[in-house]
C-alpha cells in the first residue's frame, strides 16, 4: 500500500470526552472508568466523562479542553455521529480547530441502548470502540471545505403544469428561468383533457391562464420542440446544451428542475381495445370535448394495464377520472347508462370523496370485479363475474372505456444518464428518500417535480411545482456554494503510481473523475460526493479517501484487533 | 468460559449504519461481540480491510450496505458485491470463506440489523475461534492469508474486479459480449495464480530459493512454478539471484 510521506505536523494531541447521556449511557457502564483507561491510549493527553456532552456546560468542557490542555483532535464517545457530529465539529471549530480533526465513536445507540442485559459486556465493548476511534483521529488531517460560484439560472425540463409553475415561481423570485419543453406546445397532458375534477374547470381555461403568464415573464426563456442534449458540470455550475430544430443552444445553468411527466399508455391487446367502440380514458376526453359523445349504454373498466404483475402500481387519478367523466355524462344526458367496474376506488379527501358520492345518486352502477376472473369483452356486452351475488352478469354496451395508467416516458432513461440520476423500476424518476427528500435527487442542485415521480393529480402537480422551485432557490440565492471536502483525491506523491487505467472512471458514479488534455487522472473535487468507491478500486493505491484513508481504516482495524 | 468471538463490521454511512443506530432507539438487543468500523458507503470497503480484520485476530467480518438500488451514492454496492465476491473467493482458498458476509440493511430495518447480526454471531460461535485468531494463531493460516491479501491488491486482480461490471454488463449492450462465464473463467484462474505468486513472493522474502524448492514448498507443479517465475520477472518482482551448480536461484526484489 502506498505510503504517505509523513508531512511536517505537530504531534497529534487527542482529548477524549465520554458522554454518560444522563443515565442512558452512565446508567449501564462505567464512563469515569472508560475516560480513565483512554487516558492509556497513544497520544492522548486529556480524558474527560461528561454528564450532557451536548449540552452548553458540555461543550464548554470540550472548549476548555482544547484552550487548557492544547488539544489538536478531539473524540466524543457518546451518541451517533448521525445526529451529532456536525455539532461537535462546530463546537471544536469555534475553539479554532478544523472541523475534521473530530472523530466521533458511538456508544449508546450502538452500545449501551443495544446490549442493556450485559453491561459488562457493553462495558468492554465501548472500551475497544475508543480504543479504535483514538487510533483513526491520531491520523485524521485538517480538510477544507470547497467553495463554489453559483450561476443563479435555472433550467426546467418539461413544460406541463408541474414545469410551468416551477418556472413562473423561479422567475418571479428574480430568477432568470429556461423552460425546455419536446412538444410543439406548452401544457402536457392538459392539453388532451376537456374539464378537471375537482371543480369541473375547463383544462383550456386552466393552461391558458398559466402559458399566459409563462409567455408574459421577461425572465423566464421557453423552447418549445426543444430537448436537452448535453448535460456537463455540477450544482450551481451546469453546462447545458438545448436543442431546438436545427440549433444547439448553450445555457450555463445553477440548478435544474426535472418536469417530463408522463406518458400515454395504449391497452393494446386489453379488452379488445380499438381506439373506437372501446376506447380510453384520454380519448373518452377528446371526444367530450368536441362534443361527439352519442352512445348511451357506457362501461368503464378501471386499472386495465395497472396493478398487475408488470405494472404494479396505482396510477392514482384514474378513479377519479372515471368518476369525473361519467358524471359529466350523466349531467349531459341523465338516460345514458353507466357502468363502472373496478377492483378497489381512491377517492380520498373531501372534494374526491363527494364525487364518488354524487355518482352514487346519479345511478353510476359500480361492480366490484376479481382480477382472477376478469371482465369478458364480446361485441356488444361484457360479462362480469359479479362477487356479491356470485354469478356471471351481462351488461350491454355501445362504448367501453378503458381507465388505463399514465406511464413513464421512454427518454426518462437518456435523461437521468445526462444527469446522473435515477430511476425506480417502472422508469419513474427516483428522489433522494421519500420522506427526507421528496423533491431532491441525491445529485445536488437537481430536483424533481409532478407526475415524473409518479402518477399524480393536478393540484398536486402544482404543488410540486413550487415546492421543487423553492427547493431549487435555496441554492440559486446565494452567490457561492460549500461542498464537502471529505473527497477523493489524487495527490502529487502518489501521482507516480497511477498507470491510467481509468477504472476508477469507470466506477465512479458521479462522473467526478476524468482525463485532462496530458492524459493525467483529473478529479473534480465538486462533482465528487466522497463515497470512496474509486479508492477501493483504484487498481494502483494511489487514490486517497480523505477522512476514510487506507491508513485511517487501517490504524481502526489495528486497534480493533487490539494492537 | 465459553468462546466469544470478535467480530468486525463495516457498515455504510446511510443505511446500516441508520439501521444500526434505529436498532438502538428501539432498544433491539443483540450479542455485543461486533464492533463497527463505520464507512460512508459499502463500495469503500477495500477487500484489503478485510483481510487486515483476520490478520489482527477477527473470528468473522461482516459488510453491510444499502438494499441493491437504495445505494446513496447510486451504484457503491453494486461495486461492493464485486469485491465481496473476490475477498469470498481468495478466502475459499484457505477454507474461510464462511467467516465473511455481505448483507444489504436499510436506515428502517432495526429490527433487522439486530437479527442479522444474532444469526452472524450465533454462526460464528459455531464455527469456533478463526485459525488466524485467537492468542495462539496458526502460523502457516496467517502466511496464507498474507498471501492473499497480497494477491487481491495487486494490479491485474484490483484491474479485473474495478472493470467486471463494465465487461460483463455494460458492454453487452453494443454486443462486444463477454458473457459471465467467459469472465468467470479468467477471474477464476487469476485467483489461482495470483495466490501462488504471492505465496512465492512471500516465501523468497524469507531467502533466496530454487523453483524445485518452492514446487516442493509450496506443493505446486515445479513447471507451473516457473510459469509463474516469468510473470514475476517480468513485473519486476524477482530475480536470478545467483546460479548454484546448475540451479538458478530466485529472489525478491
Ligand atoms: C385521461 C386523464 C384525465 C385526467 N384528468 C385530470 C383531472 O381532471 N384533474 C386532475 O387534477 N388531473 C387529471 N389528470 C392528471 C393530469 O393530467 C396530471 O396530473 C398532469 O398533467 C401532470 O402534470 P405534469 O406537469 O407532471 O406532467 P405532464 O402533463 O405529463 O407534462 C410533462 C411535459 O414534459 C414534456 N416532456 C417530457 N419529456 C421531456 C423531455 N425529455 N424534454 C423536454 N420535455 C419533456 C412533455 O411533452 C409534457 O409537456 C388526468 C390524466 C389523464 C390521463
Ligand atoms: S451527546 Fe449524545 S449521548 Fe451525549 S448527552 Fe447528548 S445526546 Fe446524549
Ligand atoms: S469518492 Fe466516489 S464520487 Fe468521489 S470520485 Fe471517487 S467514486 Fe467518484
Ligand atoms: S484506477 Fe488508479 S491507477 Fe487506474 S487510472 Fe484511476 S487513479 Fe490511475
Ligand atoms: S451508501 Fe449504503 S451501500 Fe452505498
Amino acid at each position: 500500500m502506498a505510503k504517505k510521506e509523513k508531512k511536517e505536523e505537530e504531534e497529534p494531541r487527542i482529548g477524549v470526552f465520554i458522554c454518560h447521556c444522563g443515565s442512558n449511557i452512565g446508567g449501564f457502564i462505567d464512563c469515569k472508568e472508560v475516560a480513565e483507561r483512554a487516558k492509556k491510549l497513544p497520544h492522548v493527553v486529556f480524558t474527560q466523562d461528561n454528564l450532557y456532552t451536548c449540552s452548553e456546560t458540555g461543550l464548554a468542557a470540550i472548549k476548555k479542553g482544547i484552550r487548557e490542555h492544547n488539544l489538536n483532535r478531539v473524540v466524543v464517545a457518546s451518541c451517533t455521529p448521525r445526529t451529532h457530529e456536525p455539532l461537535f465539529r462546530a463546537c471544536i471549530e469555534e475553539e479554532g480547530l478544523n472541523p475534521y480533526l473530530f472523530n466521533f465513536v458511538n456508544i449508546r445507540d450502538q452500545d449501551t441502548w443495544v446490549h442493556q442485559k450485559v453491561p459488562d459486556k457493553a462495558f468492554i465493548k465501548a472500551n475497544d470502540v475508543v480504543r479504535m476511534g483514538v487510533a483513526k483521529a491520531e491520523k485524521l488531517e485538517p480538510l477544507d471545505k470547497i467553495i463554489v460560484d453559483v450561476t443563479p439560472t435555472a433550467l426546467v425540463i418539461g413544460g406541463g403544469v408541474a414545469g410551468m409553475t416551477a418556472a413562473l415561481n423561479l422567475s418571479n423570485q428574480g430568477f432568470e428561468t429556461h423552460l425546455v419543453e419536446k412538444d410543439n406546445r406548452l401544457g402536457g397532458r392538459l392539453n388532451g383533457l376537456y374539464k378537471l375534477f375537482p371543480k369541473d374547470q375547463e383544462s383550456s381555461e386552466l393552461l391558458d391562464a398559466l402559458k399566459k403568464k409563462v409567455e408574459n415573464n421577461p425572465r423566464l426563456k421557453v423552447y418549445t420542440s426543444a430537448t436537452v442534449k448535453n448535460i456537463e458540470g455540477f450544482v450551481g455550475n451546469y453546462e447545458i446544451e438545448v436543442e431546438q430544430g436545427k440549433n444547439i443552444i448553450p445555457l450555463k445553468i445553477g440548478c435544474i428542475i426535472v418536469a417530463v411527466g408522463t406518458s400515454l399508455f395504449t391497452p393494446e391487446g386489453y379488452y379488445g381495445y380499438d381506439g373506437e367502440k372501446r376506447i380510453t380514458q384520454s380519448q373518452l376526453e377528446v371526444k367530450l370535448k368536441s362534443g361527439t359523445l352519442n352512445e348511451n349504454e357506457i362501461v368503464m373498466i378501471q386499472c386495465v394495464g395497472a396493478r398487475i404483475e408488470e405494472r404494479k402500481y396505482c396510477s392514482n387519478v384514474c378513479c377519479m377520472t372515471a368518476l369525473k367523466n361519467a358524471l359529466i355524462i350523466k349531467e349531459k344526458n341523465p338516460n345514458t347508462h353507466i357502468t363502472i367496474l373496478f377492483r378497489d376506488l381512491y377517492t380520498p379527501g373531501s372534494y374526491y370523496e363527494e364525487y364518488y358520492r354524487k355518482a352514487r345518486e346519479k345511478g353510476i352502477v359500480f361492480i366490484y370485479y376479481n382480477p382472477e376472473k376478469a371482465p369478458k369483452v364480446e361485441k356488444d356486452t361484457i360479462k362480469v363475474f359479479n362477487e356479491y351475488i356470485g354469478e356471471e352478469i351481462s351488461i350491454p354496451y355501445d362504448l367501453l372505456v378503458l381507465s388505463v395508467p399514465l406511464v413513464a416516458n421512454a427518454e426518462n432513461k437518456a435523461l437521468a444518464q445526462m444527469l446522473k440520476v435515477p430511476l425506480e423500476e417502472n422508469g419513474f424518476f427516483l428522489e433522494a428518500h421519500v420522506k427526507l427528500r421528496p423533491m431532491d435527487f441525491a445529485t445536488d442542485g437537481v430536483y424533481l417535480s409532478g407526475s415524473a415521480k409518479w402518477p399524480v393529480d393536478i393540484t398536486e402537480s402544482i404543488t410540486q411545482g413550487y415546492a421543487a422551485a423553492s427547493r431549487a432557490s435555496t441554492i440559486l440565492s446565494h452567490n457561492t456554494l460549500e461542498v464537502e471536502g471529505a473527497t477523493s483525491s489524487l495527490p502529487e506523491y502518489n501521482k507516480a503510481l497511477c498507470t491510467g487505467c481509468e477504472v476508477c472512471i469507470t466506477v465512479c458514479p458521479y462522473k467526478a473523475i476524468s482525463k485532462n488534455e496530458d492524459d493525467e487522472i483529473v478529479i473534480t473535487q465538486v462533482l465528487c460526493k466522497g463515497c470512496g468507491v474509486c479508492g477501493a478500486t483504484c487498481s494502483n493505491h494511489a487514490i486517497v479517501i480523505r477522512h476514510f484513508t487506507d491508513e485511517q481504516i487501517m490504524a481502526e482495524i489495528d486497534a480493533f484487533g487490539g494492537k | 468460559m465459553s468462546f466469544e468471538p470478535k467480530i468486525l463490521g463495516f457498515l455504510c454511512n446511510w443505511c446500516s449504519y441508520a439501521g444500526a443506530d434505529l436498532a438502538g432507539v428501539s432498544r433491539v438487543q443483540y450479542p455485543p461481540n461486533i464492533r463497527v468500523i463505520r464507512v460512508m458507503c459499502s463500495g469503500r470497503v477495500d477487500p484489503a480491510f478485510i483481510f487486515k480484520g483476520f490478520e489482527v485476530g477477527a473470528d468473522g467480518v461482516i459488510v453491510m450496505g444499502c438494499h441493491i438500488g437504495d445505494c446513496h451514492y447510486l451504484e457503491g454496492n453494486y461495486e461492493a458485491e464485486k469485491k465481496f465476491a473476490m475477498v469470498q473467493k481468495f478466502l475459499k482458498l484457505i477454507g474461510m470463506d464462511n467467516r465473511i458476509r455481505l448483507e444489504w440493511v436499510s436506515a428502517s430495518e432495526g429490527a433487522r440489523y439486530g437479527a442479522v447480526v444474532t444469526e452472524f454471531t450465533e454462526h460464528i460461535k459455531s464455527l469456533g475461534p478463526a485459525p488466524t485468531g485467537s492468542d495462539n494463531p496458526d502460523q502457516t493460516m496467517l502466511t496464507k492469508l498474507k498471501a492473499i491479501k497480497v494477491a487481491a491488491s495487486g494490479e491485474r486482480m484490483r484491474e479485473l474486479v474495478g472493470r467486471q461490471r463494465k465487461i460483463t454488463e455494460e458492454e453487452n449492450v453494443y454486443g462486444e459480449k463477454t458473457d459471465m462465464e467467459t469472465f468467470l473463467k479468467i477471474f477464476n484462474s487469476a485467483i489461482v495464480e495470483e495466490f501462488e505468486r504471492a505465496q512465492i513472493l512471500i516465501s523468497l522474502g524469507e531467502d533466496r530459493k530454487s523453483v524445485k524448492a518452492l514446487a516442493v514448498e509450496l506443493q505446486i507443479d515445479p513447471s507451473i512454478v516457473l510459469g509463474h517465475m516469468t510473470i514475476l520477472k517480468a513485473r519486476g518482482q524477482v530475480d536470478f539471484g545467483e546460479i548454484v551448480g546448475i540451479t538458478p536461484m530466485f529472489q525478491r526484489i
